[in-house]
């Protein structure tokens, strides 16, 4: 019999939902009826970041990853591996590019480039127990702050490492602490933004299921830091676990005295309430966010005054994101020097991105600023699902832009990313292969940010709208040459002119596609994209395939005779080119 | 124009004061209408006017003011719903993997618009926001229950499961 094994589950949102049933429960049934109780171990931990695989389950000390773990597995897992200690081959995680099993966690290509500040412990501990939050040097850092540290050396402290905020906009989290903290007053509030409305971005909503005491630590820093005695955290009411691991790590921390009075015995007062939002993306923006925190309807304001003046309640406040907390304990036990050691020369630490679309790892990748979009996604993410062509990945959700192929390379940080059109925004990174259509993706977005407009200022209001009506008239066959005009030119006019970061950055999405698909957008406009799929006679061997799946019948031809397809009846749907062995089907 | 219903005599007496015992533990209701807001959603199922004057009255402030922030936020809806509610993700991930197949299939097979509540009262479907289980996209939820990588195929399935429930009842 082995020495004693640990076996982490993972209970983020992705796998838990996977389970169905209870992954952990049914370990510990079968431990329990084959008593192993003694040599083994279950934890549920946080997100792995390869949710495409989930549910994923850990054991340790062989640092050893099952992947698609299923509730039959249980019984071989716990016999074979626990037992007699051999390892289960066939659920191993495989390499996407050797297609060998791997067998320790750290020889995966995938953790290879990654570098976890943001995400340290994530899948390491259980997000429920404050006692092994504390394990890994939970809340040294505020202990540390608040015996060897003056307010204004922490401020100083942040402003050395150069953390800028994770949320999107990249502000200089020191200088926004020294903002607030320069307020007159005593009466001020620390916010953290978890609205994370971005569509396919889901960094902020696996750090606090998965180390919700890191956020609830950096905040009472940040409290010290500016002054506050009162924090909130404005949370999408679309994540309710991570609302009950959030509540679950304020209690524990009350209780063992790491908010509340006289924290450390050092007479700092610090708690932390939580506020729901409700579906609304511009309530990201803090000044909306603050308002929606007040019971209003959440329209942002005109800065000045910015919130580290006048914010929540009218006092100074300062919002900063969910990852942007998350670094900060790391930061003080660490030393800034350690993280402005990381990064470019402008954009220091790591970010964590979610990777989605068509990319075989699908999940939560954290790497070193300056890394480039394609160690991202060919390195860690595996690469494109079904070896297709990459197109170009979407960053900054429907404020950012697309990245195309000529761009791969460059490293990213916030100006690199800014400079080709996009934004680091949260850090979705949505990734496109050959078949997506450049124009509806667009359309999709424009839809997106139309709706969600506030209302509030009319270039946002209007404007939006109307790009999108061009948009929908543009892949309808409707459109003419003059909509592309008249669309950069709405576009550029709503950039200059609207009133928050939402409408501002809203044309974000046409614009880039705009400058690097052109050819596209002229295909609509006149109308000279084909809606149907049509078959190379000269290639085609006559094998019916195509015709076989069709669903609405439209293909017709003779064996080994080459088919034709009725494009009046050809709805697109593709199954012919899926089955076509010779790739002797067009695409529209 | 349509009738609104605001007579406060249709509200269900229990319920609201399941509503009422939230709002005393509150400090300060009116800076939590939100949350108030929450509650009674979770409560009654959904906003009817009604119910946001009684909300209005209570918190001592106008209904106007109420059913501004009942409409602004997407999560809140005014409509009765049926008793499952699919929600369709629309997210980016869900979207480039084949969505938009999914929910006209869901409105197909329930014979519905979108927002709109089936026949027999079971069903209502809406998109979604993204819901953040990207991996699994493209997906759609009924009440907590995730369904992961749809397809137009499965819709009938998913659906019957619920559907079956009622039978066995």
């Amino acid at each position: 019999m082995n020495s004693k094994y640990t076996l982490l589950v993972c209970d983020g949102a992705s796998c838990k939902t996977t389970h169905k049933a209870n992954l952990a429960a049914g370990f510990k049934k079968v431990i329990a009826e084959k008593k192993l109780g003694e040599f083994v171990s279950v934890v549920k931990t946080g997100c792995f970041g390869i949710c495409g695989q989930g549910p994923i389950v850990k054991v340790l000390p062989d640092d050893l990853l099952y992947v698609s773990v299923k509730q039959t597995d249980i019984e071989e897992i716990v016999e074979e591996h626990i037992k007699n200690g051999n390892v289960v081959k066939r659920l191993l995680y495989t390499d996407p590019f050797t297609q060998e099993p791997v067998e320790k966690q750290k020889g995966k290509k995938i953790y290879q480039k990654q570098f976890r500040i943001a995400l340290r412990n994530c899948g390491l501990i259980n997000p429920e127990d404050i006692t092994e939050y504390i394990a890994v040097r939970g809340y040294e850092a505020l202990a540390s702050v608040l015996a060897d540290k003056t307010p204004i050396e922490v401020v100083e402290l942040m402003k050395k490492s150069k953390l800028r905020g994770r949320g999107g906009g990249g502000f200089p989290t020191g200088l926004k602490w020294e903002f607030t903290a320069k307020q007159p007053g005593n009466e001020k509030y620390v916010i953290c933004n978890a609205d994370e409305g971005d569509p396919g971005a889901f960094m902020d909503r696996s750090v606090l299921e998965g180390d919700p005491h890191s956020v609830l630590e950096a905040m009472a820093i940040a409290g010290y830091a500016i002054g506050a005695s009162q924090g909130y955290i404005y949370v999408r009411a679309e994540y309710p676990l991570a609302i009950h691991r959030l509540n679950i790590a304020m209690e524990q921390a009350r209780e063992y005295g790491f908010l509340g009075k006289n924290i450390f015995s050092s007479g700092f007062d610090f708690d932390i309430d939580i506020r729901l939002g409700a579906g609304a993306f511009v309530c990201g923006e803090e000044t909306a966010l603050i308002h929606s925190m007040e019971g209003q309807r959440g329209e942002p304001t005109k800065k000045p005054p910015f919130p580290s003046v006048s914010g929540f309640r009218k006092k100074p406040t300062s919002v900063n994101n969910v990852e942007t907390f998350a670094n900060i304990p790391a930061i003080v036990l660490n030393g800034a020097d350690w993280f402005a050691s990381i990064g470019t020369e402008n954009s220091k630490g790591t970010k964590v991105f979610a990777l989605a679309g068509k990319i075989n790892n699908i999940g939560l990748v954290e790497v070193p600023m300056g890394t480039t979009l394609r160690e991202i996604i060919y390195d860690i993410g595996g690469g494109m699902v079904n070896n297709k062509e990459f197109k170009a990945v979407q960053s900054g959700g429907p404020s950012g832009g697309v990245i195309p192929k000529e761009h791969l390379d460059t490293p990213i940080d916030y100006e690199s990313l800014k400079q080709i059109g996009s934004m680091m925004g949260s850090g979705g990174l949505i990734v496109l292969d050959e078949d997506d259509d450049i124009v509806q993706l667009a359309k999709f977005y424009l839809d997106f940010t139309q709706d969600e407009s506030c209302g509030k200022c009319t270039p946002c209001r209007i404007g939006t709208k109307r790009m999108y009506e061009i948009l929908d008239r543009l892949t309808k066959l409707e459109g003419s040459p003059d909509d592309l005009d008249i669309l950069e030119d709405l576009a550029v006019n709503i950039k200059n002119s609207a009133l928050c970061g939402l409408g501002q950055s809203a044309p974000n999405p046409v614009l880039s596609t705009m400058e690097y698909f052109k050819d596209e957008y002229e295909a609509y406009a006149y109308r000279k994209v084909k809606h149907t799929y049509s078959i190379i006679t000269d290639k085609c061997i006559g094998c019916t395939k195509c015709a076989r799946v069709c669903p609405v019948e439209c293909i017709s031809g003779s064996v080994k005779v080459p088919h034709v397809i009725d494009e009046s009846l050809c709805i697109a749907c593709g199954a012919c080119y899926t089955a076509c062995p010779v790739n002797a089907i067009e695409k529209p | 124009m349509e009738k609104v219903n605001l007579d406060l005599k249709d509200l269900d007496l229990e319920k609201l004061a399941e509503l009422d015992q939230y709002i005393l533990t509150l400090d300060d209701p009116v800076e939590r209408l939100i949350n108030v807001l929450h509650r009674a959603q979770d409560i009654f199922g959904y906003l009817p006017p009604n119910l946001q004057l009684y909300i209005a009255r209570k918190l001592n402030i106008s209904a106007a003011k109420v059913n501004g922030v009942v409409s602004f936020y997407s999560y809140f809806t005014e409509e009765k719903t049926g008793k499952y509610v699919v929600s369709v993700c629309m997210g980016t991930a869900c979207y480039v993997k084949g969505a938009e197949k999914v929910l006209k299939r869901v409105l197909k097979e329930l014979c519905v618009e979108k927002n709109e509540v089936t026949k027999d009262g079971l069903f209502s479907v809406k998109d979604v926001r993204c819901v953040g289980a990207c991996s699994l996209a493209p997906i759609l939820t009924i009440g907590e229950t995730v369904f992961g990588h749809m397809t137009e195929e499965k819709v009938p399935g998913v659906l019957n499961k619920f559907r079956g429930e009622i039978n066995e009842d």
